[in-house]
């Protein structure tokens, strides 16, 4: 075991080189396909032998007095090239946070107090999780890349072809997250996540537009602040407790009452996260080709705050800093969801919807019931899937069509009807009763009335309601009436990584029982001690037959009313219709085109009127908590 | 299905009439003539309606809009001139842009003449109508 | 064991036989009371059956022939809320079905590109967004008085749910307004002849696919009024009596409310569901949480 999980944590870095290394296009392509699939084989036998034992393994990695000077020294070089590229595009500010909590590891590393040895990797539940989630969501939005990006090159021929560089960073990627979701050693973990931040600043920069470098910072210095609380974390661990071992951090929070710690690290996953105010960050990543956004808010960065959060829940039960985080989720869950109303771009939506998302995750992890944390795992899992699915849909179709508006999606059902399924399984997956996403809503709902939280139960009722607008008025745009069909300009690569998206979720959501008893509910056994079935089997029962249901009643429909006679008939427009469904008789008497718009209500939930009273919602509940906490512990 | 006529849905459509009919149309709405009792609504859908029910005369401009709506309306289906314009063209028959009565454009099965038509003949008509919309349907139920 | 089983089927059974038949004829006394306040005579109370009994013998016109299996989906899932309401099951799950349904109708509505029936489904969305809150807090105001989610363990309470929770009750009330589409928050399709908007989200629904939403819909009122009644029942029996005529009671009262008020647009619509969602819901929520904490 610890031979494979030094392979799976190393192998992706090393795999990283070779995409730097072949300039062909098809070369690079196979190579990519190779590697991913090695990825993908590597976490599953991982991920199924340690499933074989399934009790939680601690252990260090071979040769780990290496590794841990090969992540002093990695330390270092994310500092300089931190510091060169700011130096390099004249935001000098921003290299002095790197420089202090650089600093601050190091200096608490070398100079110290000794802290007793502690085993860098555990595997356990979680873990196999998040290890399963990178490797296969990940992968497969890699596989999908490489089509893309071939795509995306032809289109955007201004411009500069780096995707040698762009997948040598998705690499990297997969190398830090199996890190950071099996690091037991807490300066392990700032390491990986340092590599998340800088990785995701690299990609969010790829197209080096002003804008494109604008937003990049922007992720940094933010992600950058997290990394600071996690220095700050690390050197009262080791001054304060004597140790850097995560459990023991979380161990000594939740019994000895030392937050700190636990608050430096919570803050640290709302901005990863991107929870109010730290939103901005995620909201400019999308000027980044598609797939490293599919990657960034499925299965990778975004997710390792929530995977921390989760980690940390057993801590926050009941205290401020767990009141701090569920707060600011549920405002968080609500806020992003009203703005997600206003947006037309269609990932623009996706990326509200992720902040929103994970708002309720970060909730669910905050309040740290085991009902919640059981919640948590089911969104983290459900919306790993249908998001990058939803991603690679929106980019697949921006390739097809030039352009990725909703609005310009009427009728995509009969223009591109391969795409449209993917969509439609996709967004039916985020809020549809009964998929994958409203199970874990219902079920935080149960948990946050048992809690009893007045507010956290306004937050989801209100942002469910909002979730369901924004997503119901685009379902309705990709059904609908269309005179012609594209031209299908996807690759097949893509396809295969869509497909297997949809798929995987369909199976999920008829499968999430067993996924329920056989891995969520050990998983809280280990984390709460007790574990009780969250959802009654007689509800697993009914949503079961409602998943099925949802397809075989319009299968059966369909099948019922093939045969019926009907006469076409064209739409009715008070009579003015010119002869067909798309044009109306105009004043004077002209054909002219109808054009239906969906509603955005700017006037109430546009960015200019929510987004800044949100952060400063988000800061101001922030600053409050921290100091309460802070107070408290002096 | 005997009970068919009971549920007459009307359209009411206002070709080029001076509005005293349509005036007169609304009054049969009323407290005073309801048409309701018996199960009459006026609804605004030609795909939900089965009686076509029109005022004034037809002109060039709302030609293609008479059409359109007739066809738009499922069968069985029944039309309805009401008033003189609707019948004939009337007073204003020898107007430039006239086409004459509705007969013009699609076929019409019941006249109620009148300037305007009184309520009351009104109701008379829709409930001619009404027996012609059964009669209709049985017919169709026989083709079928 | 097996007798709870039985029973449970049994209700669904009887809910789905004859909710149509009590949703048509509360359809035609709701026709006639109106009449009656306008001062007419109105149609009798049989009215409705007539009209759907029509509507099915009509021709098919189609715009997209997928707007049927939408409509017979919508039904459907309808009924199927309807149904494990009335067989006991969780309410949360009966209001998730309910939303799927009204998923369905909005598809349907869409899929013809019909200018009325697209700004009527819009609408019918904002009108959803004004109502889930109070209707998520409602399964949640039961929770709450009574400690399950189950319709089943609920109606086996020792006191009424509305005693517990008043506030949301008045709430539910309030959005069975836009439920129920009565004016003033009619405003994706109404009962009334016609509006701005032709008939909304039905417009462009034919024959049988309009007899099919109005049965829909007469299954949605019959689960909804369900929901009021549950609010009085306990296991005292005379309190189904009570439910009676609450139910009634309420009826009436949205009757008097459609014919003595105008359409409002949807900000206020929006502002008002929410507001009333908020202080009743809300409120009567934070109580009953600083009453727990106690």
């Amino acid at each position: 075991m610890e031979n494979l999980v030094a392979v799976l944590i190393c192998l992706p870095f090393l795999l990283a080189l070779l995409p730097l290394a072949v300039s062909n296009e098809k070369a690079r392509g196979c190579v990519i396909y190779a590697g991913g699939a090695v990825i993908l084989l590597l976490s599953v036998i991982t991920a199924v032998l340690w499933f074989q034992d399934g009790t939680t393994l601690i252990f260090d990695l071979p040769a780990s007095e290496i590794f841990d000077k090969i992540i002093l020294a990695g330390d270092f070089i994310l500092m300089f090239v931190i510091i060169w590229l700011s130096v390099k595009h004249h935001k000098t500010v921003i290299s002095f946070l790197s420089v202090i909590q650089t600093g601050l590891v190091v200096w608490v590393e070398l100079f110290g107090p000794k802290v007793e040895h502690t085993a860098h990797i555990r595997l356990d539940w979680l873990s196999f999780i998040m290890i399963l989630i990178i490797g296969v969501i990940g992968v497969a939005i890699g596989i999908y890349a490489v089509g893309y990006m071939h795509g995306y090159h032809k289109h955007h021929k201004d411009i500069r072809d780096r995707r040698r560089f762009f997948f040598a960073m998705i690499f990297l990627f997969y190398g830090a997250m199996f890190g950071l979701v099996t690091s037991m050693n807490i300066i392990w973990l700032y390491f990986f996540w340092e590599i998340t931040s800088v990785c995701s600043f690299l990609l969010i920069g790829y197209t080096g537009t002003k804008e494109a470098v604008d937003n990049s910072f922007r992720a940094l210095w933010m992600n950058l602040l997290g990394g600071l609380a996690i220095a700050v974390a690390i050197v009262y661990a080791i001054y304060a407790e004597g140790t850097v071992n995560l459990y023991d951090i979380i161990e000594n929070g939740k019994n000895a009452g030392l937050l700190i710690p636990i608050a430096m690290l919570a803050f640290a996953c709302l901005t990863k996260s991107a929870q109010f105010p730290f939103s901005g960050w995620l909201l400019g990543a999308m000027v980044a080709p598609t797939p490293s956004s599919a990657l960034l808010h499925s299965a990778t960065m975004v997710k390792a705050g929530v995977y921390l959060l989760v980690r940390l829940s057993v801590a926050l039960n009941g205290n401020s800093v767990g009141q701090m985080v569920y707060i600011i989720g549920g405002f968080t869950f609500f806020a992003a969801s009203l703005l997600a109303i206003s947006q037309s771009d269609g990932k623009k939506v996706l990326a509200y919807s992720t902040i929103s998302n994970l708002g309720l995750i970060v909730a669910c992890a905050g309040v740290g019931y085991e009902e919640t944390s059981w919640a948590a795992i089911f969104l983290i899992i459900f919306h790993a899937v249908s998001k990058s699915m939803l991603f690679q849909c929106v980019g697949a179709i921006e390739n097809a069509t030039g352009s990725r508006d909703i609005e310009d999606m009427q009728g995509l059902a009969v223009r591109y009807p391969k795409l449209a399924f993917v969509l439609m399984v996709g967004i039916a997956g985020m809020f549809l009763a009964p998929f994958g996403m409203l199970i874990s809503k219902w079920a935080a709902l149960r948990a946050f009335v048992n809690a009893p939280s007045t507010l956290m139960v306004l937050f989801i009722v209100f942002g469910s309601s909002t979730t369901m607008f924004y997503w119901t008025k685009w379902f309705a745009k990709i059904l609908g009436l269309h005179e012609s069909r594209g031209e299908d300009v996807t690759q097949p690569s893509e396809y295969i990584s869509m497909y297997f998206h949809a798929v995987f979720l369909i199976l999920l959501c008829v499968g999430f029982p067993i996924v329920s008893k056989h891995v969520i509910e050990p998983m809280m056994l280990d984390m709460y001690g007790v574990s009780s079935p969250v959802l009654s089997e007689g509800n697993i029962a009914i949503m079961v037959i409602m998943v099925c249901a949802i397809f075989v009643v319009p299968t059966i429909n369909y099948l019922l009313t093939r045969k019926v006679k009907d006469q076409p008939v064209i739409v009715y427009m008070g009579g003015a219709n010119a002869g067909d469904n798309k044009n109306f008789v105009d004043s004077e008497g002209e054909a002219k085109e109808l054009q239906i718009s969906n509603w955005y209500m700017g006037e109430w939930f546009g960015e200019d009127k929510i987004f800044r009273p949100s952060v400063a919602f988000g800061t101001l509940m922030l600053v409050i908590f921290l100091c309460v906490i802070i107070g408290g512990a002096i | 299905m005997k009970n068919i006529h009971k549920s007459p849905w009307l359209l009411h459509y206002d070709g080029s009439s001076c509005n005293g009919c349509d005036i007169e149309v609304l009054a049969c709405t009323t407290p005073v003539y309801d048409v309701e009792r018996f199960g009459v609504v006026n609804t605004g859908n030609p795909m939900h309606a089965d009686i076509f029910l029109i005022t004034g005369g037809i002109n060039s401009q709302n030609e293609d809009v008479v059409r359109q709506i007739y066809e738009q309306m499922p069968s069985p289906k029944v039309v309805l001139a009401v008033g003189t314009c609707a019948c004939t063209g009337g007073i204003f028959k020898e107007c430039y842009n006239i086409k004459g009565g509705v007969d013009t454009v699609i076929p019409v099965d019941i006249y109620v003449p009148g300037c305007a038509a009184r309520p009351e003949s009104i109701i008379d008509g829709v409930v001619k109508a009404v027996a012609l919309f059964q009669k209709k349907h049985e017919q169709e139920k026989g083709e079928r | 064991m097996f007798g709870e089983y039985l029973n449970r089927f049994v209700m669904m059974f009887v809910f789905l036989v004859a909710a149509p038949f009590i949703g048509g004829l509360l359809d035609g006394i709701d026709r006639k009371l109106s009449a009656r306040m306008q001062g007419r005579k109105g149609p009798g109370i049989l009215q409705p059956f007539y009209d759907v009994a029509k509507l099915t013998q009509k021709q098919l016109l189609a715009v997209n022939k997928f707007q049927l299996l939408m409509v017979m989906s919508y039904l459907f899932f309808v009924m199927l809320s309807g149904a494990l309401f009335f067989g006991g099951c969780d309410m949360l799950l009966c209001f998730f079905s309910l939303s799927t349904a009204a998923m369905f109708l909005i598809l349907a509505s869409t899929s013809t590109h019909s200018p009325f029936s697209t700004i009527g489904s819009h609408r019918e969305m904002v009108q959803m967004m004004a109502y889930e809150p109070m209707e998520l807090l409602t399964a949640v105001g039961f929770y709450l008085a009574t400690g399950t989610f189950r319709v089943l363990d609920i109606v086996k309470a020792d006191i009424p749910a509305i005693l517990y929770a008043p506030g949301f009750f008045v709430g539910f009330v309030f959005i069975l307004t836009i439920k129920f589409r009565k004016s003033p928050f009619d405003l994706s399709t109404t009962h009334h002849a016609h509006q701005e908007v032709v008939k909304g989200v039905t417009t462009e629904m034919v024959g049988i696919e309009y007899a099919t939403t109005t049965v829909a819909e007469w299954y949605e009122n019959v689960f909804l009024l369900g929901v009021v009644a549950l609010f009085f029942i306990n296991s005292n029996p005379l309190s189904y009596l009570a439910a009676l005529v609450a139910v009634a009671v309420v009826f009436f009262l949205e009757i008097l409310i459609d014919n003595t008020s105008a359409r409002v647009k949807w900000q206020l619509m929006l502002k008002l569901a929410w507001g009333v969602t908020l202080i009743t819901g809300g409120l009567n929520l934070l109580i009953l949480e600083l009453i727990q904490r106690r």
